[in-house]
């Protein structure tokens, strides 16, 4: 078996040689033209190959050369910030910007090792929310429902 | 000379009450984001963004440009009182800064600082108002081939200033050219990259990408390493430096100012390079230099002096040649964009309000940032002191409400949430996301100037070498590369990048 030198050079060039194909496979729908007069798919096909070729050169790098290891991935926070921020994508429209506050914020805090739902972050969750509605909604007029249509 | 009359009417723009109180604004919010590590000047200008659509464009670039450099200011805070460098342009200033602070010298060691940026801040004002029209004409002679180039050399140059390793900086030029693509094509009104969703045929938005890679992400990573934060809260006393310190920081203060001056200019340079080049210039002309690291007051001086000068004078290229040197100038060209401003050599002509009212307003802002900081010092380190778990949560909100106000459109929410682990991920594999910014916001730009520089040479390739400016910025594009590439300099940038 293959033995993976240095996984950050392995990971990225995968990261590379993936777009940079899928730029190309996609853009030989457009027009390619000549150098003259550039077709939409032009620039689009020349960038994506050059990524490709930097693919190749990075996971070779990575297969070849020592380098260093990726390490312990912080999946309970790219998971809840990540969760937290769709959450509120999600229920602004329908529950409103107070409930999608709530969610958000909830969520969002669970990410860190600290955080204890104690009277203190209770406190500061209702101002923050109360703070985002008087300024956002009130104050800058921004089109968001207070409350959703759940609520009504 | 008009420059004189040029300031003048800058001064009368920036002094109105309107426009002091938005400079006020970006001048206190700076310096905030300066002092809570972990947030930075890209992620709150994206966050506010929004907010700045409805103020006249004069005033919003004002304000963030006021965000920037009193970022600077705020960083130097937090390195000297507590040796956490709030941005990565201060982290040299920890290094004498602490040390001064913990020997009782907090004071002067902030005024130094404060006196220094300040000093610094007025001579680059002037550098800007005379270099500046003096670049934008050359500027007007440029051609679509000479712009072609001169992109090509910003992204060069971008990554050079890019901590991490330098093959997956070039990657992460094309990835941001690419997702630069993502919209209809101007020519040939071609949807390209869309898969069919109405949401992006505009092209993606920079402040989705902006704020899901340098403000989700960036939390993602910080939640990794939760250290607690032990904050010198011992009472801040003797803000004047002596008349010995003033003898010892004059020099350090004009050098600084000089090599900060002119890494600003150049593309990719920038506050973080001139403030290690001072430090390291200060160290070779000092006769004691072995006081450096135990709490040199040059240590402070200079470097402090340089990152300032060097944030000023970035707007430079931003300003004349329309190109940004770094992430930061990149949102502010996204800013001038959306006010329906073409960013380049013509502002200064078609929009001198606006031109010289942003140069006055710097040195405005400069003077303020004076004023307030050091009376504000408590309020700083109260600010040092709120723990990371109660600040995150609120970017995030601040994030997700900013974003979803730049279209109203909930599809904006989810794609900052993707970039946001593509941050991350780009983070965790070595691969800085600043040269993917300014690419992406740089791409369409450099396609256009392409195809303009092709058409008129009938696809003649050679007319980019053929052109003797072209040709001359392609030569200095290689000539940073393969500095770059060479070992001993290469060395010397993994050093200047370790204590990131």
């Amino acid at each position: 078996m293959i033995r993976v030198r240095g996984e950050k050079d392995l990971g990225i060039g995968a990261i590379y040689l993936a777009l940079g194909l899928a730029g190309f496979i996609v853009a030989r729908d457009y027009s390619f033209g000549t150098a003259g007069r550039m077709g939409p798919g032009y620039f689009p096909t020349v960038i994506s190959s050059l990524l490709m070729c930097f693919g190749v050169v990075t996971t070779a790098k990575g297969m070849l050369r020592d380098g260093e290891p990726i390490g312990k991935i912080n999946w309970k926070g790219l998971t809840l910030v990540t969760l937290s921020v769709c959450a509120f994508g999600f229920s602004l429209e329908t529950a409103g910007l107070i409930a999608a506050l709530t969610v958000l914020i909830l969520i969002s805090a669970a990410a860190s090792e600290r955080f204890r739902f104690e009277i203190r972050a209770t406190i500061g969750l209702l101002a923050l929310v109360i703070f985002c509605v008087a300024v956002f909604v009130e104050g800058l007029g921004l089109p968001m429902p207070i409350l959703g249509d759940w609520f009504k | 000379m008009d420059i004189f009359a040029n300031l003048w009417l800058g001064l009368s723009i920036a002094g109105t009450f309107y426009n002091l109180f938005y400079c006020l604004v970006g001048v206190f919010l700076g310096t905030a984001i300066g002092v809570l590590p972990g947030l930075g000047p890209v992620a709150t200008i994206a966050m506010l963004l929004p907010i700045t659509f409805g103020l006249p464009p004069e005033s919003s670039l004002i304000m963030l440009a006021g965000i920037y450099y009193g970022a600077q200011y705020g960083g130097s805070t937090t390195a000297i009182l507590v040796n956490l460098p709030g941005e990565p342009s201060s982290v040299v200033t920890a290094l004498d800064g602490y040390q001064m602070a913990r020997q009782g010298h907090a004071g002067r060691a902030l005024s130094t600082a404060a006196i220094g940026s300040f000093i610094a801040g007025t001579i680059s004002t002037i550098l800007i108002a005379v270099f500046a029209p003096a670049l934008a004409a050359v500027a007007l002679q440029f051609g679509p081939a000479e712009y072609f180039s001169l992109i090509v050399l910003g992204l060069i140059a971008s990554i050079v200033m890019a901590s991490g390793q330098l093959l997956h900086a070039l990657g992460m030029i094309l990835v941001g050219l690419l997702l630069g693509m993502v919209g209809t094509d101007v020519n040939s009104a071609v949807p390209r990259y869309t898969f069919g969703m109405t949401s992006v045929a505009d092209g993606l938005n920079f402040v989705v990408i902006a704020m899901g890679v340098f403000g989700l992400g960036e939390i993602i990573a910080n939640l990794e390493d939760e250290a607690d934060r032990s904050v010198m809260t011992k009472k801040v006393t003797g803000l004047m430096p002596t008349k010995e310190d003033w003898k010892r920081i004059v020099a350090p203060i004009l050098r600084g100012t000089a090599l900060g001056s002119l890494l600003g200019i150049l593309p990719g340079g920038g506050a973080a390079l001139a403030s290690f080049g001072s430090y390291a210039l200060e160290k070779k002309m000092s006769k004691h230099p072995e006081q450096f690291g135990k709490g040199a007051i040059e240590g402070v001086a200079g470097p402090e002096s340089a990152n300032n000068a060097g944030a000023q004078t970035s707007f430079i290229p931003m300003l004349t040649l329309g190109l940004p040197s770094n992430a930061v100038m990149a949102l502010m060209i996204g800013a001038m964009i959306i006010q329906g401003i073409q960013p380049g050599p013509s502002v200064m002509t078609d929009q001198p309000e606006l031109f010289w009212g942003l140069i006055a307003s710097m040195w405005i802002g400069n003077l303020m940032l004076l004023v307030l900081n050091l009376p504000l010092i408590g309020l700083w380190v109260r600010m040092i002191a709120i723990p990371y778990h109660f600040l995150f949560p609120i970017i995030i909100v601040f994030c997700a409400i900013g974003v979803f106000s730049v279209n109203n459109n909930v599809f904006d929410v989810y794609a900052m949430a993707a970039f946001g682990v593509a941050g991350y991920i780009f983070r965790r594999l070595d691969a800085e996301p600043a040269p993917m910014l300014l690419a992406f916001i740089l791409g369409p730009m450099m396609e256009e100037f392409l195809r303009r520089a092709l058409l008129f040479s009938k696809g003649d390739l050679t007319v980019l070498v053929t052109r003797p400016v072209s040709a001359a910025l392609l030569l200095v594009a290689t000539i940073l590369l393969a500095l770059v590439l060479l070992p001993t300099i290469r060395r010397g940038r993994k050093i200047a990048f370790q204590e990131e």
